[in-house]
């Protein structure tokens, strides 16, 4: 029996990075979904940006960024007495760099089929924005938002570049399944990496048939 | 009845058009904001409503300043109490329609909730209120969003051409609906649209834009009287509205006598009205034709004399429009430049009015 310990680490990260990039993504798409100030394309570039980016480059940069040496690094240890660079919350901050444009994307598409009609017929019923955002948007997001959360989750799963720059390989804190499966194979334990492997395999394969099949009625472009 | 008014003074520039508005409006019965499409009748709904910004100006509803550009007031969509209803309904596809309606109601201010059963009642809601929104037809869709409108509590309605979009049959059917809210919620009413018939059976005041500046706004019946001039109008609705009250009923043969300033009509039975009660008319111009004497032997009955006012000819069309001074009122008739020459017809003779068809508009 292979140990389990990364099996556990990696859907950790992934629902941790979920969670937060939910929390992110929201607000920020619905302003790329809303407004019509200029630097729209800038911050869609940017937001873009791993989905073409070598993950060693975003790994390199991360890297330096969360080191304590750096500034944000630096002002972490000062808080926290820990390091950000080869720990979980390392991890967590570049798994949610990594995975944005998979949380945003859908759900701004989502928004922007949505329109202002309802936005603005909840206004003029008395709902403030958050209400309306709330009762009208939000419902009406439902699937951009299993999408966003589903392909966040799949997407951090299958994370490898990043996590070996930034966080390394330390059992329990930093030892999600990829790193794992590759250091199997470096030990030519291929009965482990099968384990590991196959189950990555199942697990990426339901995701994605599960956000297909409930996009199936009416397609939301992803990615 | 209330006496507040709308002081509306905008500018609004969007995508090269320009909305130049500057009018004070009485806030009691309906007020159609009437026009050619792209005139800028929605964008100066949506300023009231708060859902566009003017560029500049002011916007006043009875003492509460809604919008002030010079002095950075602008109170957001969700705290003005106005009601709007939109042309394509958006009623929300989540809920089914008791749940629209419940949005809005949850969502009225304390002092100005209404009753939700008056407001089922008077639209007829009550067998769709299990139903889901996507299942509704067009009539039904703008009936719910209507009886969502009112149950925010609105102090001023908003309506966006409802009836645009529907077929005539679906017309019909929401109109009288249309007709009885004003009296029976007792809110002012902004009502926009393009058609001359909608505006003729609702509106008390007409106020005319196109290419986004007023081009006049008055008394509705005095505004028709005037449209068949008005581009804006493409002539084809043009006729007059009277104003009278019911005289005597006649059960037997189902007719109803209507004196209007001193000249008496005959209708087909109004019987739902009392003797005396106030009603208005609607003549259309091309249902009148004229006698230089009064004519015998023929089966209208509504001949009535006057004195021919006014004669406008469109030679493009070959169409002339003819106005006839009654003893309290003004008649528009379409004729043709060809029978006007053929009569002779100028201003000042004598002439006799025969009415075709008078149709019953609303009560007063």
């Amino acid at each position: 029996m292979p140990d389990l310990g990364p099996v556990w680490l990696t859907a950790h990260l992934a629902a941790v990075t979920t969670v937060v990039l939910l929390l992110i993504g929201t607000p920020l798409a619905w302003w790329l979904a809303r407004t019509r100030a200029r630097s729209k394309a800038v911050v869609e570039a940017v937001t873009a940006l791993p989905l073409v980016l070598p993950p060693t480059v975003l790994g390199f940069y991360l890297l330096i960024l969360l080191s304590p040496a750096a500034p944000l690094g630096g002002w972490w240890v000062s808080v926290t007495g820990e390091t950000l660079t080869f720990s979980f919350t390392g991890l967590v901050v570049a798994s949610v760099i990594y995975s944005l444009p998979f949380a945003v994307q859908p759900l701004q598409s989502a928004f922007e089929s949505i329109g202002s009609g309802p936005v603005e017929a909840a206004a003029s019923l008395g709902a403030s924005p958050l209400d309306a955002f709330f009762s009208v948007v939000v419902p009406l997001a439902g699937r951009g938002f299993l999408t966003a959360a589903v392909l966040t989750f799949a997407h951090t799963l299958g994370e490898f570049g990043v996590v070996l720059m930034v966080g390394g390989n330390i059992p329990g804190e930093t030892r999600v399944v990829s790193i794992a499966i590759y250091e199997h194979v470096e030990t030519l334990r291929y009965a482990e990496a099968h384990v590991l492997a196959g189950g990555m395999l199942a697990v990426s394969f339901l995701v994605l048939l599960l956000v297909y099949g409930v996009n199936r009625r009416s397609p939301l472009h992803v990615g | 009845m209330s006496a507040e008014r709308l002081d509306i003074r905008v500018e609004v520039s969007l995508d090269g058009f320009r909305l130049d508005v500057d009018e004070s409006l009485a806030l009691d019965g309906v007020t159609a904001v009437f026009g050619p499409s792209g005139g800028g009748k929605s964008t100066l709904l949506r300023t009231v409503a708060g859902l566009t910004r003017p560029d500049a100006g002011r916007i006043r509803f009875g003492d509460a300043l809604w919008f002030d550009a010079d002095r950075r007031v602008d109170v957001p969509a969700h705290r003005r109490p106005v009601g709007f209803l939109f042309q394509d309904a958006r009623l929300f596809p989540h809920l089914d329609v008791a749940g629209n309606l419940d949005f809005a109601a949850r969502r009225a201010a304390p002092g100005a909730r209404v009753d939700r059963h008056g407001v089922v009642d008077a639209l007829d809601l009550s067998a769709l209120l299990s139903r889901r929104v996507s299942t509704l037809s067009g009539g039904e869709r703008q009936r719910v969003a209507l009886g969502r409108t009112l149950l925010r509590g609105p102090r001023l309605l908003l309506l966006d051409e409802p009836l645009t979009g529907l077929d005539r049959v679906r017309k019909a059917e929401i109109l009288p609906y249309l007709e009885q809210l004003p009296a029976q919620f007792d809110v002012p009413t902004l009502y926009v649209s393009h058609d001359v018939d909608e505006v003729a059976a609702l509106a008390h005041r007409m106020l005319v834009l196109a290419d986004g500046r007023v081009q006049c706004h008055d008394r509705a019946d005095v505004v028709v009287a005037q449209l068949g001039l008005e581009p804006s109008a493409g002539g084809y609705g043009a006729g007059s509205l009277l104003e009278g009250a019911v005289v005597d009923h006649d059960a037997r043969l189902r007719l109803t006598r209507v004196d209007v300033g001193g000249d008496l009509l005959t209708l087909p039975h109004l019987a739902r009205f009392p003797v005396g009660a106030a009603v208005r008319l609607r003549v259309r111009a091309r249902d009148v034709a004229l006698g230089l004497e009064r004519p015998r032997g023929i089966s209208i009955r509504n001949v009535l004399p006057g004195t021919l006012e006014e004669i406008v000819g469109h030679p493009d069309t070959g169409a002339a429009d003819v106005w006839i001074r009654l003893r309290g009122a003004r008649l528009q008739a379409r004729l043709t430049v060809a029978a006007v020459e053929d009569l002779g017809l100028e201003p000042g003779m004598d002439v006799f009015a025969l009415i075709k068809s008078v149709s019953f508009d609303r009560a007063d």
